[in-house]
């Protein structure tokens, strides 16, 4: 089955199936909001977590859930940074790029962090450990330059760092 | 790990009202330690003593101006509410959504000390009769989180928080609403299209949300430090609020003010409204490795550039305002005389390129141009007459030419960077005018 966005992207749901739990979590954040679509995003982070990004066929599927349009969905999707559509990493490095960070050394980490890995900015290791993805200010300036792996908040962070604090994301 | 919050002396309640609870060690201050040093006091002084408009009016005259850096009134804003029999109760939503770059004053206060929030949110929402409160967090701040999670089914269940607060037939519940990244969310509108589960595109204004904000009922939208704030006025009165600045301000009250760039001692301190940035700058210890301190933003990057010269100034809304930058979040970002004013400028504004909505045209299209042009200084590839168009541009982008601040924020930065930096730009210039740029670096890229 294909469900016609209005955006004018078809979208496959071929394939994607919405876990039972999850469905059950996205119907409980449905209930914190007085209406359904404000618990979009939250659906998102929801599936989000199960499978690393948000396949496309997971659109339709949190559309349906909550009883919103496909295009809506698409539309939140595609506007929010922290909202993968593409697979990432296991753990996904965020390094804070804004002015704090910038001034105390970010782009000397940033390549360093970029040679390490043989990736760019934007690109996923070919062992799928690691995406580099760039960040606004993670309000720890006081440590800067900061990155933030996963959950985990670091900084400052030195070049000859780096080799170590990834040890502990397999 | 250093410590975030550090103190100038002994932190005590009747002079540091946001930080005075708060441990060493950095663990939150839990429910039971919060009742037993005040907590909630103010609540139930609000609930036996104040009507809407009194507790409105006490807010007012103390002067507690919004410290997520617009600087409005937050009483007056109150004021504003649509409210009263016959109106539908809205929303009380707190901002935050801390993006604000050099910012990092209430991640500090939700991690550490949720429960003062969620009483200034309780306070807020009897003095606006709304009905729920949301406290939309960035999606980034996992231990805030966590924290606030936790905290808020304590007070509830504690009777703070749900039906018939504490036997006194008030409804108010708060919930957590965590974001997805983008900065717009810090815009109060934006902020509003977000938690109703839309893209962050801003709302044209009017209506302000005080008639018709989240899902088309009244709704005031504050920041966390501002809220934090509320307790200790109901608690102690206006007049000590407005004390606690003494003659240093005519606004009221203590500010976390704080100090990040290469200096000795990065940190936040709570400090009387209207502390100088050389006594801040002190007690961040200095520039560190020998550096001299050449230019400085005095509340993140949305900000002016100031001077050295600038750093005896009251650090408040007025005094930074006349000197055409803002005090903005009044942490203070220092830049050193080896940093390029020019390389920073064009972190500033990739920074607002990338961060725009996309909505107006000024913004989506001339940010990314600005970069263009910073870029070309930036490699010593510029041309004459880059610097104009940039000046230009800070202009076409300023207040009122665009739905939201977002622009305007840019042009800030740009504007005085440009203006106090001259020469560091016209370094940048190496071709004569209408001369083509080398081939230039697309902008989308991250």
């Amino acid at each position: 089955m294909t469900t016609t966005a209005t955006i004018g992207t078809t979208i496959a749901s071929d394939g994607f199936a919405l876990d039972p739990a999850d469905r059950e979590m996205i119907l409980e954040e449905r209930g914190h909001y007085p209406y359904p679509q404000a618990a979009c995003i939250e659906a998102l982070k929801i599936v989000q977590k199960r499978h690393g990004h948000v396949p496309d066929g997971a659109i339709p599927a949190i559309a349906e859930t909550l009883g919103i349009r496909v295009a809506d969905v698409e539309g939140v999707a595609t506007f929010y940074s922290l909202i993968f559509r593409q697979p990432v990493g296991r753990h996904v490095i965020l390094i804070c790029d804004s002015s704090s960070c910038f001034l105390t050394d970010y782009e000397e980490l940033r390549d360093a962090f970029t040679e390490h890995l043989g990736i760019q900015m934007g690109q996923t290791t070919a062992d799928g450990r690691f995406t580099l993805l760039p960040v606004c200010c993670l309000g720890a300036c006081d440590r800067g330059p900061t990155i933030l792996i996963g959950e985990d908040l670091h900084g400052p962070v030195t070049p000859g760092e780096i080799p170590r604090l990834l040890e502990a994301y397999a | 790990m250093s410590r975030i919050l550090q103190s100038a002396g002994e932190r005590r309640a009747e002079t540091h009202p946001l930080t005075w609870r708060l441990h060493d060690d950095q663990s939150p201050v839990l429910l039971e330690e919060y009742l037993d040093t005040q907590g909630y006091a103010a609540v139930t002084k609000a609930l036996e003593q104040h009507t809407y408009e009194s507790l409105t009016e006490e807010v007012k005259s103390a002067n507690l101006r919004g410290r997520g850096g617009a600087g409005f009134s937050a009483g007056f804003k109150w004021s504003l509410t649509m409210k009263g029999e016959g109106v539908p109760r809205g929303y009380i939503v707190c901002n935050a959504d801390e993006m604000e770059p050099g910012t990092f004053k209430d991640r500090l206060l939700m991690e550490q000390q949720p429960h003062l929030l969620i009483e200034g949110m309780i306070l807020a929402g009897i003095a606006n009769r709304a009905k729920q409160g949301y406290i939309f967090l960035r999606g980034e701040y996992h231990l805030a989180a966590a924290a606030i999670q936790r905290a808020l089914a304590d007070a509830r269940a504690d009777g703070w928080l749900g039906a018939d607060v504490r036997g006194s037939g008030w409804d108010f519940d708060i919930a957590l609403h965590t974001g997805a990244g983008r900065y717009i969310c810090g815009e109060e509108t934006a902020l509003i299209n977000s938690l109703e589960g839309k893209r962050a595109n801003p709302r044209a204004k009017p209506p302000f949300p005080g008639q018709s904000g989240a899902w088309g009922l009244p709704t005031v939208v504050n920041n966390v430090e501002t809220l934090c704030n509320v307790p200790g006025i109901v608690n102690h009165g206006a007049d000590w609020f407005q004390a606690l600045s003494g003659d240093l301000s005519s606004d009221g009250g203590t500010k976390l003010y704080g100090v990040s760039g290469k200096v000795n001692n990065p940190g936040l301190w709570e400090l009387p409204m209207g502390t100088t940035g050389n006594r801040i700058l002190e007690l961040a210890g200095g520039m560190r490795d020998g550096l001299t301190l050449k230019s400085w933003l005095p509340g993140g990057g949305s900000t002016g550039f100031l001077l050295p010269e600038h750093l005896e100034l009251a650090l408040d809304f007025d005094t930074i305002g006349k000197t055409g930058s803002r005090m903005g979040t009044g942490l203070l970002t220092v830049v050193a005389d080896n940093q390029s004013m020019v390389s920073l400028t064009r972190n500033l504004e990739e920074f607002f390129s990338r961060e725009s909505c996309g909505w107006c045209t000024p913004c989506r299209d001339g940010l990314p141009w600005s970069v263009k042009l910073l870029r070309a200084l930036e490699a010593g590839e510029g041309e004459a007459g880059d610097i104009e168009l940039l000046e230009q541009m800070a202009r076409d982008l300023g207040p009122g030419k665009t739905f939201c601040a977002h622009a305007p924020g840019a042009a800030m930065p740009l504007a005085s960077a440009i203006h106090y930096f001259r020469d560091e730009f016209e370094r940048g210039i190496t071709r004569p005018k209408g001369e083509a740029h080398a081939d230039p670096i697309p902008v989308g890229s991250v």
